[in-house]
């Protein structure tokens, strides 16, 4: 099995300049089972991005420690694939390089590679755009490419920082249930970050609130919705009792933080 | 044909003008109705509005050209051909009348005796105040004192119209007549005159890079010309006058007499120190100095002159009235001061002199670019760019060193004791080595623009090859970047030429010195665009490609070097652009091929077609790397800016 283990996780940045320290993320403890989709909620700066490029293992801890499997998290690595908010596309390639990059890193033999980004591509939507330069995509699409690239090389844990953040109401709608879908075929890790309470309600298995200075874990849930939205429409979940409670619940909660960090200033 | 259009150039510009004019009116008017009819369609500052537009190139193209005829006077000598050699014959009067003003008003402001009686009274007043008395005694000083009050009297004489020669009145008064006379035969026209048939066998103007031909070839050109030829003999006569009235002449003797006598005293009275007879010398010959300069008869009296003055005018208003209709060709087409007769020959002065008329640099760009260099094509036995056979040997002789033969194992043959010789396969392999054996030859560019174009091309070749991985390392590393950073930004900012001299000693002046020196320019500008290119990938492209597995070398050649690409080939054209300029003027200061060279020639001989025949050559060479580069950018990183 392989676990997320996160226990007594800190960053403190220090400002070079100043010398002037940020507790971005101060004692972290949590763990994450196979097959779990976790979103995580905050407002600005509570270190949810902070704590994800942990997780992807671009920077490192000041202290405590992570464990992915069993083994210690130290450097990027492809069991843990990333999405970025913006795509982080390859411009110069066109979607079907993009998408066999980690392959074509590790020297795939090129027919099993093609027929890979065929059944992602498949997936994902984009039959027959393996050949169209990245940047005549739209912005939905250029994030199901990031999304296929990412999927393609098999990682057991996704991170996703605001995948979605960029996209009008209706695509980002197709892409929840998209990376619904996938979580069920796949039965993959996924740890999604997002401003929207809706959209954290809707993919959460679990949820996390976290609240700023020092970043940490303020709340922590358990919801049925992800597993619901698996079998019925997300817009008639949206519509449960349930829902909108939880939603305003959170809501004044993150308000409430936003409205101390303000006062605070 | 070539001679066909020699002969007709001034036919074939009338012709381009014409056109270049239509093409300025209707490129303006379809520029304007363009843009007033995409007015509304388009926003401000939308970077497609810049799209299109050619007949905006058009307009400055036909414009630039139409005041390059202008300036050069190629518009002069294409619709009034003979007006040239007329001006010429007007600069012949004017050449004759030269002496004549010189000492009047009309040519210099003052006469020449105002000149003089000015001069000459105000030393004479400083050598009164300053006579040194100590140094002369009584009856000198009286003495001196004498002569100055006399030299006074002489210049008051000369200019008294009063007491002026009669003779040479009569003399004035006749230059003054013959000048109103010449007056009046400008006027009265040049009917029944006729250019004499050697005139009219005279190249004509710009053909076979003769200047303005001189001898008349119009009938109003003959009457000035015949006009010069008499003003000439009246200024000779001018000239010799000379005004003695008869009261000056025996004061003159008078007092050179006593000059004479004060000098041989200062000169050999013994009873003075060394100084002080030094300084009786000195002031004695002071005065004789400015007594000499009247004595020659060149005073006038003001109002003795006044009637040549007339006449002069009088002369000059005639020629205008004779040049009728030349007056505005004159003004209106040949800017700058006109066609002046100097000794020999007419010359264009003004920007005629120095910018050539279009139709004459074409010809001598034709005349270079003939590749029969037997028959005086190209430039000093170069062809300006052609083709010649060069044998394969000569390529792997110059690439293959002889010392990787003398490594190998065995040794060369020598002479058997019958004095035969074998060679070894060593001997077979040198001379292989050695260019000697023979494998064909292939067709090889060759000329002055190609020796320029190859020295650009190797040294953009190394700078590229070099310079981009050390760029790019210095993007990513911090020992490449802290240690390569001090080194290339000390060197860099030293303009280019000041390596020269040194590089130049270090090489010698064949090509690898010049190769060396653009190398310099191209790697420093390679170096920098890589490293921005390199240092400006995102972050986040670089952290994708970590989680999706690329090992670094991986990332540098599949992430940050397409990454980097939009700028290195940014750097290459910047680099091709200054090598292009340092290279010409590398080029000037040695070699003997290259179109710096060729101007570098020109220049010191002053050859102004040829220098404008080598700029053009480098700005069009440099206008087409820059149209290739802009090509080869389009085409590479066709994502460029919509990353
Ligand atoms: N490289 C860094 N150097 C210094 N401080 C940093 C750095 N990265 C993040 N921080 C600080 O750490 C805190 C958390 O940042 P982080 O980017 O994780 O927030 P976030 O929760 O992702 O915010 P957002 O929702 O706006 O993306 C912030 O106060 C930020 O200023
Ligand atoms: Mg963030």
């Amino acid at each position: 099995m392989s676990d997320l283990i996160c226990s007594d996780l800190c960053m403190t940045f220090t400002n070079p300049q100043t010398g002037g320290k940020v507790e971005a993320l101060k004692d972290i403890n949590f763990s994450l089972k196979q097959g779990e989709l976790l979103s995580v909620l905050g407002p600005s700066g509570c270190g949810k991005t902070t704590l994800l490029n942990m997780v992807a293992g671009f920077i490192n801890p000041t202290s405590g420690q992570l464990e992915l499997g069993g083994k210690r998290i130290e450097s990027p690595g492809v069991e843990r694939g990333m999405v970025f908010q913006q795509g982080a596309l390859f411009e110069w390639l066109p979607v079907a390089r993009n998408v066999d990059f980690g392959l074509r890193m590790k020297k795939m033999d090129a027919e099993e590679s093609e027929a890979l980004v065929e059944k992602w591509l498949n997936i994902v939507g984009l039959a027959g755009f393996g050949d169209t330069p990245t940047y005549q995509l739209s912005g939905g699409m250029q994030q199901r490419v990031a999304l296929a690239r990412c999927l393609v090389n098999d990682p057991d844990l996704i991170l996703m920082d605001e995948p979605l953040g960029a996209l009008d109401a209706l695509t980002r709608e197709k892409m929840q249930s998209l990376i619904l879908e996938l979580w069920k075929e796949t039965g993959k890790t996924i740890i999604i970050i997002t401003h929207s309470v809706e959209e954290a309600l809707l993919l959460g298995e679990r949820l996390f609130v976290m609240a700023p200075r020092p970043g940490r874990i303020y709340k922590e849930y358990n919801l049925p919705f992800a597993e619901q939205g698996l079998t019925n429409s997300l817009r008639d979940i949206k519509q449960q009792a349930d829902f909108g409670k939880v939603r305003e619940e959170i809501l004044t909660m993150i308000w409430d933080m936003e409205e101390e960090i303000m006062g605070n200033v | 044909m070539f001679e066909w259009l020699s002969t007709h150039r001034a036919d074939i510009s009338a012709v381009i003008i014409l056109m270049l004019v239509a093409a300025l009116a209707t490129s303006i008017y379809f520029g304007l109705k363009d843009s007033h009819a995409r007015r509304n369609d388009e926003v401000f500052g939308d970077p497609e509005r810049t799209r299109g537009g050619w007949h905006w190139a058009v307009t400055g193209l036909s414009a630039l050209m139409l005041i390059w005829f202008f300036f050069s006077w190629g518009m002069a000598r294409a619709y009034f051909p003979s007006a040239a050699n007329e001006l010429c014959q007007v600069g012949k009067i004017s050449e004759a009348m030269s002496p004549i003003t010189a000492r009047l008003p009309i040519g210099s402001r003052y006469y020449k005796s105002t000149t003089l009686v000015v001069r000459n009274s105000a030393q004479i007043d400083d050598l009164d105040v300053g006579l040194p008395e100590q140094v002369f005694n009584q009856t000198e000083q009286r003495s001196l004192r004498n002569v100055i009050s006399q030299t006074r009297s002489v210049i008051a004489i000369l200019s008294n119209p009063a007491q002026q020669d009669p003779e040479t009145a009569t003399q004035l008064a006749m230059v003054a007549d013959d000048l109103d006379r010449l007056a009046d035969r400008l006027r009265a026209g040049h009917d029944g005159l006729e250019p004499t048939a050697e005139a009219l066998e005279q190249p004509r103007w710009g053909v076979e890079s003769t200047e303005i031909p001189l001898l008349p070839i119009t009938a109003r050109g003959v009457l000035f010309d015949e006009v010069s030829a008499e003003v000439k003999t009246v200024a000779e006569r001018f000239l010799k006058l000379r005004n003695f009235p008869p009261e000056a002449m025996g004061l003159i003797e008078k007092t050179m007499a006593e000059i004479a006598e004060l000098k041989d005293a200062a000169n050999n009275d013994t009873s003075w120190s060394e100084s002080e007879q030094a300084e009786r010398v000195k002031y004695v010959k002071a005065v004789e100095r400015i007594f000499r300069r009247l004595d020659d008869g060149v005073i006038f009296p003001a109002d003795a002159l006044q009637g040549v003055n007339q006449g002069v005018e009088n002369l000059y208003d005639a020629v205008g009235d004779a040049k009728g209709s030349l007056n505005v060709v004159d003004a209106l087409f040949f800017p700058g001061e006109g066609v002046v007769k100097s000794r020999t020959i007419c010359i264009e002065q003004g920007s005629a002199r120095w910018l050539p008329k279009p139709t004459d640099v074409v010809a001598k760009f034709m005349k270079l670019a003939n590749p029969d260099v037997e028959n005086g094509g190209g430039y000093k036995g170069t062809t300006l760019l052609w083709v010649k056979w060069l044998p394969i040997a000569d390529v792997v002789g110059f690439l293959i060193p002889d010392m990787l033969v003398d490594a190998l194992p065995g040794g060369y043959g020598t002479h058997d004791s019958d004095g035969s010789f074998m060679p070894t396969y060593k001997d077979h392999l040198l001379s292989f080595a050695q260019g000697e054996v023979y494998l064909g030859s292939i067709p090889m560019l060759d000329g002055h623009i190609w020796d320029s174009l190859f020295r650009v091309i190797v040294a953009m070749g190394f700078g590229v090859l070099l310079g981009v991985p050390l760029g790019i390392y210095m993007g990513v590393s911090r020992f490449f970047k802290s240690f390569f950073d001090p080194l290339i930004e000390l060197y860099r900012p030293v303009p280019p030429l000041a390596w020269a001299p040194l590089i130049l000693t270090i090489f010698g002046i064949q090509d690898d010195g010049k190769i060396f020196l653009l190398f310099m320019v191209a790697f420093a500008i390679m170096v920098i665009s890589a490293r921005t290119g390199a240092s400006g990938t995102q972050l986040s492209k670089i952290r994708a490609s970590h989680s999706l597995g690329a090992t670094n070398r991986q990332i540098l050649r599949h992430v940050i070097l397409p990454n980097a690409l939009p700028e290195i080939l940014t750097g290459v054209r910047i680099a091709i652009g200054v090598c292009w300029g340092t290279l010409v003027a590398a080029e000037m200061l040695a070699g003997t091929t290259g179109v710096g060279f060729i101007e570098n020639v020109a220049r010191t001989v002053s050859d102004y077609e040829l220098i404008w025949v080598t700029i053009l050559i480098m700005g069009l060479l440099g206008l087409m790397f820059d149209l290739i580069m802009r090509k080869v950018i389009d085409i590479l990183i066709p994502w460029r800016g919509k990353g």
